[in-house]
């Protein structure tokens, strides 16, 4: 005789509502009593732009001819108000990324690429470098709360201004730049004593609500005798309103940064938690621009997570004039390359995954100051990379707009795209894929 | 208000729009000019680049002087929001009241109010000197990172919130610090660079040792899990 049958068992089953993540975050914040802060942009999966597919060309549309027929992809920003406006010739700009975050070697390295493609990069917090100003034939001069290195001759040596509001990955937040990162350079730059924590403000330190920042860029245009193009640009939280305030107080470019944009140092439950998918922010945006009458008038670049050609062709037929690109440009001159990973795993990581930027130990040299690590990237073959790259996307994009009839890109529109999910067809506004449901839209 | 005409250009807002003034400004060298019916007009004689003294007759709105370098302005009248606003050098005096923000991340030169400064005057000041004749509003050196601040009057509530080494004097009273600020020793340097600061601005007769200082006790320079009641 055997004995009774085993009670069968079930397998051991996780949660999935607490994962292995949470249950390490949990674990690390009852050691330390504080907060996590890293850098990137949210990475929990959100509604993106893989959620949305372009129809093409079929017997109602005609397509144009690959390597045959022209389609444009330059664009000019800022020709409201501003006498020298910005030429690009493709519709993808560099995103605002500090010296004091980045390396001088990479921000030398984003200039020589985004030079080369004939497109801008843009400074950060921290004020302007000569290796940026040097290296980039157009130069975007972020104006921040904290004014940390700001002077009046930057301001005109610059091609245009953007006014920061905030940025996607921390809307409402303001910077935090650890001491190990403020070395020698980066304190005299920000006029404060080096190796301490170094705070950027939330707010700017002289003006508040729309009816200031009116004054506010008319003074930056009398600084800069009316020639520079000034952006104004916002996290996306509340685009629609935040987008028509802009315009109203006189913004020549918007500039509307999504959840998924990176940041050098915020807290990780500021950035998982705060602000919206640039998917769902895009159309709010151009709706507002449209019901001023200033849709095309005053461009709209949009940012967050724009990783390929079909990303920035999805942003433009959304109706957006132009992308910028912040962690995608990093990893291509060489942040998170597999070629470091040894000493990823040595900083407890892998590559893909750091995300440490603020305490300044990158193997890769980008997103720190230490001189030995910094000079591992060099500057000219990083550039060639982010040219290469940027070159990808303008074909990718350029494939894209011809196979729906677009001689330019920026013709691209709505009706050329469907979406695959119900929540990205509500948030893009365009049709669920095979239907002609719009959630939300008209009744329905 | 007495109009200066002799060896002055005089450029009369009635007629001329801030655009032109400004314009004119900013080609200017050297020499005197006197801005007349400036009626609380914005941004006016902001940018200055060159050491040209500028005389405005009257009141004068928002970010008058602003981000000024090597000139010299003196507004005879109040000022709106933001005066001389990232001064890099140079000097600008008002000689009533100054809204908020007077000074604002200010890098050098010198702002005078001669009257009152509303709040968060000097609000990260990064080197620049300023020196009110009256009392301050709250929050005034709110993240002042350098520079000093040197108040005849009073000050309002949170002073120095979050400084970092800015140099804080108030004759008055001081309704309230802000987080890290605290009042330190008056020693003789402090008296010395006091004194030197109230004779630039024009106060040779205001004692500094009736002064009290205050400035940074550096607790949050580290940003740190015990602290967290105080952010």
């Amino acid at each position: 005789m055997t004995g009774a049958p085993k009670t069968p068992r079930t397998v051991p089953r996780k949660s999935a509502t607490f994962d292995e993540h949470t249950l390490s975050e949990i674990r690390r914040a009852a050691a330390t009593g504080i907060y996590d802060i890293r850098g990137a942009g949210a990475k929990r999966a959100l509604p993106h732009f893989d959620d949305l597919l372009f129809l093409g060309a079929s017997i109602s549309r005609y397509p144009l001819e690959g390597y045959r027929e022209t389609c444009r992809t330059d664009v000019v920003l800022g020709d409201r108000f501003a006498s020298k406006p910005i030429h690009l010739k493709i519709p993808i700009t560099i995103a605002g990324m500090s010296f004091g975050s980045l390396s001088a070697q990479a921000k030398e390295a984003l200039g020589r690429g985004a030079s080369a493609m004939g497109t801008s990069t843009t400074t950060g917090d921290g004020g302007m470098t000569e290796e940026e100003r040097g290296h980039s034939s157009q130069l975007v001069y972020q104006y921040l709360p904290s004014r940390y290195g700001m002077n009046p001759d930057d301001l005109r040596r610059a091609d245009a201004i953007e006014v920061v509001i905030g940025q996607g990955a921390k809307p409402g937040g303001g910077g935090m730049l650890l001491g190990q990162k403020i070395g020698a350079r980066v304190a005299e730059m920000r006029n404060l004593p080096e190796g301490i924590d170094q705070r950027s403000a939330c707010r700017h330190p002289d003006w508040t609500g729309p009816d200031d920042l009116e004054i506010k860029i008319q003074e930056l245009r009398e600084i800069t005798n009316w020639e520079k193009p000034i952006y104004v640009k916002v996290g996306a939280s509340r685009p629609y309103y935040d987008i028509a305030l802009a315009v109203k107080s006189g913004a020549d470019v918007v500039v509307l940064d999504g959840m998924q944009g990176g940041t050098a140092a915020t807290q990780d439950v500021f950035i998982e938690h705060v602000g919206i998918p640039i998917l769902g922010a895009i159309r709010p945006a151009v709706a507002a621009l449209q019901e001023l009458g200033m849709h095309r008038k005053v461009q709209l670049v949009v940012s967050g997570g724009v990783r390929n050609g079909a990303d920035v062709a999805k942003c433009l037929a959304l109706g957006a004039d132009a992308v910028s690109i912040g962690t995608a440009a990093l990893v291509a001159i060489g942040d998170n390359d597999p070629r470091w990973e040894a000493e990823y795993n040595a900083l407890g990581t892998t590559a893909g995954a750091y995300d440490d930027w603020h305490e300044g130990n990158d193997p890769a040299g980008i997103t720190t100051q230490n001189p030995e690590l910094a000079s591992r990237l060099d500057p000219i073959e990083a550039g060639r990379r982010l040219a290469n790259y940027l070159a990808v996307l303008t074909l990718e994009c350029q494939t894209i707009a011809r196979a729906n009839g677009k001689s330019d890109v920026r013709n691209l529109e709505p009706e050329d795209l469907v979406a695959l999910t119900v929540e990205a067809a509500a948030m893009a506004r365009v049709p669920l894929a095979g239907t002609d449901w719009i959630p939300g839209q008209n009744g329905r | 208000m007495s109009v200066k005409t002799l060896s002055n250009t005089a450029l009369d807002l009635s007629t001329l729009s801030v655009r032109e003034v400004n314009r004119i400004l900013h080609a200017a060298e050297d020499g005197a000019f006197t801005v007349l019916h400036p009626n609380g007009a914005h941004a006016l004689a902001c940018g200055l680049n060159a050491p040209i003294d500028v005389s405005i007759q009257g009141h004068a709105g928002y970010y008058c002087a602003g981000m000024n370098k090597a000139a010299s302005v003196t507004i005879d009248g109040t000022a709106g929001t933001g005066l001389a606003e990232n001064i890099m050098s140079g000097t600008v005096r008002v000689t009533g009241d100054a809204s908020q923000s007077a000074g604002a991340s200010g890098h050098g030169g010198l702002v005078v109010i001669e009257g009152d400064a509303s709040a968060r005057c000097g609000i990260s000041m990064k080197g620049v000197d300023i020196v009110v004749g009256g009392s301050v509003g709250h929050m005034s050196a709110f993240m002042a990172q350098s520079g000093i601040l040197a108040v005849l009057g009073d000050a309002g509530e949170a002073l120095g919130d979050s400084i970092y080494e800015a140099h804080l004097y108030v004759r008055g009273k001081v309704a309230g610090l802000g987080a890290d600020c605290v009042e330190k020793e008056m020693r003789p340097e402090h008296i010395a660079e006091l004194r030197a600061l109230l004779d630039r601005a024009g106060y040779p007769d205001v004692d500094a040792t009736t002064f009290r200082r205050y400035g940074s006790a550096r607790t949050l320079y580290h940003f740190h899990v015990d602290n967290v009641g105080t952010y």
